[in-house]
């Protein structure tokens, strides 16, 4: 749902101090029509100019400060509001050379009315 | 014949233009007003930034920008997080402490009906009874594709509410129950997909016909050797019920407020798939009263290729139901 909206356009950056960069942050929404609380967040899983990245290396900030994957899912108290960006902060030393990259993002919710997780995902050409 | 049914819209109608932030709450319900539809139907978790813990203040401001635009909040839509956790589903305790602060929150915002998602569990519902008269707040099972209104599970509510004489328990149907027709919007996107023309016009055939979705699986699966897609196209007809129509009268006790689905509307004002001029004549003929409650789920279906509009799309489901409405009271024969 919304995939095409998922990866926010103009949004990578390399993160990290400028002459070292420690990785790359960009921004996302979550493909709901609702709000969702964190720990229902599965996994978000971050491919960068087609190479998959460790779910380790991915962490999520909402607003509330970064978690990792396996954090969010015991933030009972924190969610992802409908329609709002969260950051995504990818551990990748060296950072990326400015130019365009291709991003891609896959996100598993788990939605207790459904009887299978759902699954959204956007790929997108983003200029550093 | 005389008749109390209102026009209404929920907000999940705008979720395309909401989302982007394209238009915000308060633009949906000046829209809605724009055209004579005053009940707005809201869901928190969507629209309410301080969900779960609502602020007075927000609830003010809510109540502020209803009587801003003369309209008024018809129904609350829940939500049930039985998955909230990995490692095991929420208890049944769990379940009514949830569900009992919706309805809370619900009775804070002076609205009287809650729509409850279809797979929460009847006798769940039963420990929130007490609550619920308490609250005054009528909980209404969705009766959403695939269910339909007589599907066992949905006949388990019934049970419950008639076995304890209980006036705030039954249901709230979703006009995708009554498909008539395969959503053209539906049959566009999956041909965009590369579904082959052809193996689309069957399987819109088979539904026009009414033929039970395991035997065009089937033939599009195996004997047509379908793609993935034609095969998911094919799967769309396991979530296509057409219940019929005259029934709906029987069951009127028991729902407060309608949820008017729909995916695309023609441009002529009519319905390509979903049987409204049947089914408000029934509502009319059963004198059923309460609001249809516009839920426009097309942006799903045409975002890929256009920008999703979708005040027309209200705008005309409105249109017809003024005509449907007014040609059976006299106003306008």
């Amino acid at each position: 749902m919304f995939d095409k909206y998922l990866i926010c356009e103009h949004s990578l950056r390399n993160a990290g101090p400028t002459d070292a960069p420690e990785g790359f942050t960009f921004e996302a929404k979550l493909g709901y029509y609702r709000g969702l609380g964190l720990s229902m967040i599965e996994d978000i899983a971050v491919a960068i100019d087609g190479v998959e990245l460790p779910r380790d290396a991915v962490r999520f900030d909402e607003g509330k400060g970064p978690l990792t994957l396996d954090q969010m899912a015991t933030a009972y108290d924190r969610r992802w509001a409908f329609g709002e960006t969260a950051t995504l902060i990818v551990e990748y030393p060296g950072g990326f050379p400015p130019g365009e990259h291709n991003v891609s993002l896959r996100q598993k919710l788990r939605i207790s009315y459904l009887p299978f997780p759902a699954i959204n995902s956007d790929s997108k050409t983003l200029s550093l | 014949m005389d008749h109390n049914i209102k026009r209404g819209v929920s907000l999940y109608s705008f979720q395309e233009e909401l989302f982007l932030g394209q238009m915000t709450v308060e633009d949906c319900v000046s829209f809605a007003a724009s055209i004579g539809a005053r009940g707005i139907e809201i869901l928190p978790e969507q629209n309410m930034r301080s969900f779960p813990n609502v602020t007075d203040h927000e609830v003010g401001a809510w109540k502020d920008m209803m009587a801003r635009h003369g309209c008024e909040m018809t129904c609350y839509d829940m939500f049930l997080d039985t998955k909230l956790r990995s490692d095991r589903l929420m208890t049944d305790e769990e379940q009514v402490e949830s569900i009992r602060r919706d309805l809370i929150l619900c009775n804070t915002l002076g609205i009287r009906n809650m729509r409850v998602l279809v797979f929460v569990r009847p006798d769940i519902l039963e420990r929130c009874v007490p609550y619920a008269e308490d609250l005054d707040v009528h909980m209404g099972v969705e009766v959403h594709a695939p269910w339909h209104i007589e599907h066992a599970w949905i006949l388990r509510t019934i049970e419950v509410a008639d076995r304890l004489g209980t006036r705030h328990l039954g249901l709230l149907p979703d006009m995708g129950i009554f498909m008539k027709h395969y959503p053209p919007v539906w049959r566009a996107r999956f041909e965009r997909e590369g579904a082959r023309p052809e193996v689309a016009q069957f399987i819109v055939d088979q539904h026009d016909a009414k033929i039970m979705a395991e035997y065009t699986i089937y033939e599009v699966a195996v004997k047509m050797k379908g793609t993935p897609v034609e095969v998911r196209m094919a799967e769309t007809l396991r979530h296509s019920p057409y219940s019929n129509p005259k029934r709906i009268r029987d069951f009127i006790p028991y729902f407060r407020h309608i949820q008017a689905k729909f995916y695309e509307m023609n441009t002529d004002d009519t319905d390509p798939s979903l049987a409204y001029d049947e089914v408000v004549a029934e509502l009319i003929a059963g004198g059923w009263s309460g609001y249809l409650s516009s839920e426009y789920e097309g942006n799903r279906w045409v975002q890929d290729v256009q920008p999703v509009d979708s005040r027309e799309q209200v705008r005309r489901q409105h249109r017809m139901f003024e005509r449907l409405l007014s040609q059976r009271t006299g106003e306008q024969n």
